[in-house]
């Protein structure tokens, strides 16, 4: 499961969570309505040609906004395996963790990756691999409190534990 | 070492002696808040973990404020999911259509946030209440699950980011435009992950509504929180709302910083937000002819009472231009009631406004005020971003309710001396 390859897609720098899930569809909260909308302001026709297990690639600050977890709601279940950013604004970068979507902090891969590369990410040890240009990057290591959480599946899993 | 307010609320309600950014803790919350956005992700998340009860109701509020007055079906039942949770769960913070408000409004009017306290909310904009000498922030419905199971959460410790103002505001100019300017400054991710402590003689002058309107927006820096030190003003606020103790704390002389801002705010212009991000700020002496198709004055930003007198003080005896709406909404019930009795809303009607029951309503798009394509809007909320008030080819300005009120009677971007109003 710590593998993943898929395809790339661009994003640039600040995408904001109302380009990620506009608030026009937060009246239901459905994992599989919000996904048929995912990234609709920044590009009208992702949500019906991403697929499964593709990644996306973005610039910094990619989250910026609203605490909407329907953001990475919407991105996990669109099928997207991870995301790849210069930055993460802090809210989503949490909320990605609680529920489990893996994202990966790269300035370096953020920037030289390119639209439609096929791209292979080791999300235990943070490695990038571009196939199509044979370049690795190494993404930051996420701290060991929040590596527990990853691997308990997520902040549900992790507090079920703790209240045992 | 010396600590800032905001290390000194997170050790405390850690159970530390000291705590130095980038430190990992488990802090005790004072109080977690949803809205019918969040908080319904957040119930299925909190049945999943198995517990019969919150850890305490007295310590969890639960606010339908962006789709209510329910604008649809779908909306009721997602309200519905907080009404049920909310008896099930005998959690009294549960505020119905009548007693509602914007919930950064109403949070510290209901005396429900205090200085010193830890609160945390599924809203970003839960960083309003810095204003208080509170620390408080915004996190997503998961989190919110686990702390009403746990009464605790996993913090960070930020980097403080210091921003000094100095010198007197001149007219109509205000807590907006100071933080539109900081936020221009520094950009939308410059205060990234890092506490922004707001300080200066200006910020001693301000009211606050003023410092509220600032610490609402600390997120659209990147903020994870926005801070003031407590003074006379704070206290006099909260000593007629508390009905339980608090603690102040204040910042040490030699206290870290990350960085120093420091500005001379005595000549700053008015401010406005270019679409699509909130740092895209210009003073008014350079927007250059804008026309508009609707205005809003109200959000958690600027939805206090001050807001609206600032708005009532040019839109006295003025008319808003043809074809413009213009949409007042009270942040909250109390709010609206003072500026009835104040006839601020006689001010409003005559003008040609309509005024609404409190809501985020338009802010987000969600109601009340929804752009077509191609159509302008300039708010006194906080986001600018691409189909943030409707269509996804509209636009919004940011400003403070002063421009707002002259843009509105203008029907382009303008000031009141550009109205007639001195």
């Amino acid at each position: 499961m710590n593998l993943l390859q898929g395809k790339t897609w661009r994003f640039g720098n600040d995408v904001d969570t109302d380009l990620i899930i506009p608030a026009r569809y937060l009246n239901t909260s459905d994992p599989v309505e919000l996904a048929k909308h995912c990234m609709e302001d920044a590009d009208p026709t992702f949500a019906g040609k991403v697929s499964p297990g593709e990644i996306i690639v973005a610039g910094k600050n990619f989250g910026c906004g609203s605490s909407r977890e329907h953001a990475p709601i919407a991105i996990k279940a669109a099928g997207v395996s991870c995301v790849i950013a210069a930055s993460f604004a802090r809210i989503f970068y949490r909320n990605s963790i609680n529920i489990g979507l893996p994202i990966l902090e790269s300035p370096e891969a953020s920037q030289a990756i390119a639209e439609g590369s096929i791209v292979s990410v080791d999300v235990a040890t943070g490695t990038i691999t571009d196939q199509s240009t044979g370049k690795t990057y190494q993404a930051a290591p996420f701290p060991p409190f929040m590596q527990s959480l990853i691997n308990a599946g997520g902040l549900i899993e992790y507090v079920k534990t703790k209240m045992k | 070492m010396g600590m800032t307010i905001t290390e000194k609320i997170l050790a405390a309600h850690a159970g530390k002696e000291h705590v130095s950014p980038g430190e990992l803790i488990n802090a005790k919350i004072d109080l977690v808040l949803g809205n019918d956005i969040t908080a319904p992700v957040a119930i299925r998340e909190f049945e999943k973990i198995g517990v019969d009860q919150v850890f305490d109701p007295n310590k969890v509020a639960l606010i339908p404020d962006h789709f209510t007055p329910n604008k649809d079906i779908k909306s009721a039942e997602q309200v519905k999911i907080l009404r049920d949770f909310a008896k099930k769960h005998g959690i009294p913070n549960y505020f119905e259509v009548g007693v509602m408000g914007v919930e950064h409004c109403l949070i510290p009017e209901e005396g429900l946030a205090l200085p010193g306290d830890l609160i945390i909310g599924a809203d970003s904009h839960t960083c309003t209440y810095g204003a208080l000498g509170a620390f408080s922030t915004g996190i997503g419905s998961t989190d919110m699950a686990a702390a009403m199971a746990l009464g605790e959460a996993w913090f960070k410790v930020p980097e403080s980011i210091k921003f000094i103002y100095y010198g007197k505001l001149p007219r109509w100019v205000g807590g907006k435009d100071l933080i539109l300017y900081t936020i221009g400054k520094i950009g939308v991710d410059g205060a990234l992950y890092q506490s922004m402590e707001f300080t200066g003689e200006t910020i001693n002058d301000l009211s606050l509504e003023g410092r509220f309107t600032m610490a609402n927006m600390a997120i659209e820096a990147g903020g994870k929180n926005g801070i003031f030190a407590v003074d006379e003003k704070t206290i006099e606020y909260v000593k007629a709302r508390a009905k339980r103790n608090y603690q102040i704390y204040q910042s040490d002389a030699d206290a870290k910083y990350s960085q120093v801002y420091e500005w001379d705010v005595s000549k700053l212009e008015p401010q406005i937000a270019f679409p699509h991000l909130p740092e895209n700020t210009r003073p008014l002496s350079e927007c250059g002819n804008v026309s508009l198709d609707q205005v809003v004055i109200g959000s958690c930003t600027n939805g206090r009472i001050e807001d609206l007198r600032e708005a009532a003080m040019v839109l006295k005896d003025k008319k808003v231009s043809h074809n413009l709406r213009l949409l007042v909404i009270p942040g909250t019930q109390k709010i609206w009631q003072q500026a009835m009795h104040e006839g601020l809303f006689d001010i409003f009607v005559n003008a040609g406004a309509a005024v609404s029951t409190p809501t985020c309503g338009p802010c987000l798009g969600g109601h009340m005020g929804i752009l077509a394509k191609g159509e302008r809007a300039l708010a006194t909320t906080n986001r600018n971003f691409v189909g943030r008030m409707g269509h996804p080819e509209s636009e919004v300005y940011l400003a403070g309710p002063a421009i707002a009120a002259a843009s509105a009677i203008a029907g382009r971007i303008a000031g009141p001396e550009e109205v007639g109003v001195r």
